[in-house]
């Protein structure tokens, strides 16, 4: 009985409170455009008239007002916590639109630029004995290389890569695991240039081949190999333990485990991982100029002589510097572009296909 | 069909840390045996250590015997695979196959295993399998659906069909009914005392009443303090181990007084 509270309950106020409210002042929700084209419009004014030339400044000087304006108004209005709510709003479009802005601008660039030569006889073409500075030519044979030099490398880069994944999630233990993970860390980080430069040295050099789409290939897939293991890892990692488990459970051997239930369930995410990887070295010039030379015209076979490929073409046609070559180095981008979003695309749409399915 | 378990001197380990310690007992066949106990005493690893799921683990490592009909599980030359499909599992979480269909879920064991190749006799397997787990009539119009789009409960029953499917001796349960809700509970309950006219069933609960309902056989688990392995305190007649447990610590953990 020592702990018996003694002492009295503190009673409440017995003055009337203020009656509790849960409305408070709000800006009216057309408030950011507006505040947006006041800033813009006062932006470009200041610029005007402090006779400022470049546009981006303008922009700086309207994205800053608009913060500021929008932070005081509300802070006056709003309250102190809604003031920063829309500062960190504010923040985040204008870093979202400066992350756009170059991308559109970019692809707004190659789009004007590129479709003025970009035709059905520039795609099925080749330079062949077409002087620089002459207008027509084609990028066929440039197609043809790129799509066989990233075939090649991808038929080497990626078995490989997913086998060597598949060894780290699902087998690696101790040394070896790290190892591999190790030099997979430092592949990852190799210059385009020192895959070609290697390729060179041995390929070439010391083994005594000539130039071939098959020798850039091997350089794309040294560049290639690293992004396929870490995405296939990542993917296989997500698939959840208890898959696994159900099915050895079942009796069912792990590399029949692994076969049946692992990579289907990642299948999408691999695939994902795959095409991003071929889009990254679809667009390396380095290695392709180091071991492939480049060519006029077609050749098919990629294991004999020079050939082309799209950004080695884009690189040597602006290097000649005539008009006409620069108008078919920004097709012959656009049409790189292109492909790498439409391996995006495919990307995204087997992911979703092969997505494990959740409906009724 | 099933099979009698005989433990003895069973030690695992999760690398240098011992789960579970030195437990022998007997698992009838044709009969429930539920294990019970506190958190974290080893239940759920014994659980695994006989149909040799607990090696899956990394570190996981077993000492002692566990005789299925006279046959050590862990003799040499013993083939885990070939122990899984004799001793099936089910889960504590409902893990359908998210890329398979309701069917291929349950066909799984047997497609993947390649025991059966004829489409008519997987038909009839799958309908058995699914008859058996009582949710042929929920399922038996949508079975090219996935098997992640049923209820908990049904996904549930969907393993546990699968798990039958491949016509395992033993059948184990680890904690079945703690993601469902009474009703689902219910449904598997009378499952499994449909079911332990074919099999030998040891399942692994935390709802006493759960233990007092379906099982045949009690095991009581315990650890004397955190960090130190699990052992089997006893193991009785369920109705001996509710009403008049010869360990005072049982009698104590049954009826809540414990710690």
């Amino acid at each position: 009985m020592s702990n018996v509270i003694t002492e009295k309950r503190p009673v409440a106020d017995s003055a009337p409170r203020p009656p509790v409210t849960l409305r408070q002042a709000r800006l009216p929700r057309w408030s950011p455009p507006v505040f947006a084209l006041v800033a813009l419009a006062a932006g470009a004014g200041i610029g005007l008239v402090a006779g400022l030339d470049s546009k981006i400044q303008w922009g700086l000087i309207a994205a800053l007002l608009f913060i500021i304006g929008t932070y005081a108004v509300a802070a006056k209005v709003e309250g102190a916590r809604q003031a920063k709510d829309r500062l960190a709003t504010s923040l985040v479009w204008i870093a979202f639109l400066l992350a756009v802005l170059p991308l559109a601008s970019l692809i707004w660039e190659t789009v004007v630029r590129g479709s003025k030569v970009l035709d059905g006889y520039f795609l099925t073409h080749s330079m062949g004995t077409l002087p620089d500075a002459m207008v027509g030519g084609g990028i066929n044979h440039a197609i043809t290389g790129t799509l066989q030099q990233v075939g090649l490398a991808t038929l080497i880069a990626a078995p490989i890569g997913l086998l060597t994944a598949i060894y780290l999630v699902e087998y690696g233990r101790g040394r070896l695991a790290k190892a591999v993970t190790f030099f997979v860390d430092v592949m990852t980080g190799v210059p385009s240039i020192v895959a070609g430069l290697f390729v060179l040295s041995v390929w070439i050099l010391i083994l005594g081949f000539g130039p071939s789409g098959f020798a850039g290939s091997m350089a794309l897939a040294i560049l290639m190999m690293p992004v396929v293991v870490r995405s296939t890892e990542e993917m296989l990692k997500l698939v959840p333990n208890e898959l696994r488990e159900a099915s050895l459970a079942l009796g069912v051997p792990k590399w029949r485990t692994i076969l049946k239930v692992v990579l289907p369930t990642s299948i999408g995410g691999i695939t994902t991982g795959v095409m991003l990887a071929i889009a990254r070295i679809t667009g390396e010039t380095a290695p392709v100029l180091l071991l492939v030379w480049g060519a006029k015209t077609i050749n098919n076979n990629p294991f004999e002589g020079a050939q082309q490929s799209l950004p080695l073409y884009v690189y040597q046609q602006w290097q000649q510097g005539s008009e006409a070559s620069y108008d078919r180095a920004w097709a012959a981008a656009l049409v790189l572009i292109a492909f790498v979003m439409i391996l995006n695309l495919v990307a995204r749409g087997i992911a979703r296909w092969k997505a494990p399915k959740t409906g009724r | 069909m099933a099979k009698r378990i005989d433990v003895s001197g069973l030690s695992a380990f999760y690398g240098s840390h011992k789960a579970i310690d030195d437990i022998s007992m007997t698992v009838e066949p044709r009969s429930v045996t539920a294990f019970i106990g506190p958190s974290g005493c080893g239940k759920s690893t014994f659980l695994r250590t006989l149909n040799r799921m607990h090696e899956v683990t990394p570190g996981g490592r077993v000492e002692g015997k566990v005789l299925l009909d006279d046959e050590n599980l862990y003799g040499s030359g013993v083939d885990p695979v070939a122990v899984r499909r004799t001793v099936g599992m089910v889960f504590q979480r409902p893990n359908p196959f998210p890329t398979m269909s309701i069917f291929d879920n349950v066909a799984a064991g047997l497609r993947l295993n390649g025991t059966v190749k004829k489409k008519s006799e997987l038909n009839d397997v799958v309908e058995k399998s699914l008859k058996g787990a009582n949710l042929w009539n929920e399922v038996k119009d949508r079975l090219n659906k996935p098997g992640s789009g049923l209820s908990g409960g049904q996904q549930q029953r969907l393993c546990i069909a699968r798990a039958i499917a491949v016509e395992p001796q033993v059948l184990l349960m680890d904690e079945p009914c703690s993601a469902l809700d009474p009703i689902s509970t219910l449904a598997i309950e009378d499952l499994i005392g449909e079911l332990k006219e074919r099999f030998t069933i040891v399942i692994v609960t935390h709802n006493m009443q759960q233990a007092a309902r379906v099982s045949d056989r009690t095991a009581f688990f315990n650890l004397s303090a955190v960090g130190q392995p699990g052992k089997l305190v006893e193991i009785d007649e369920t109705e001996r181990i509710f009403s008049n447990p010869s360990v005072q610590d049982t009698e104590d953990y049954i009826s809540g007084r414990f710690g």
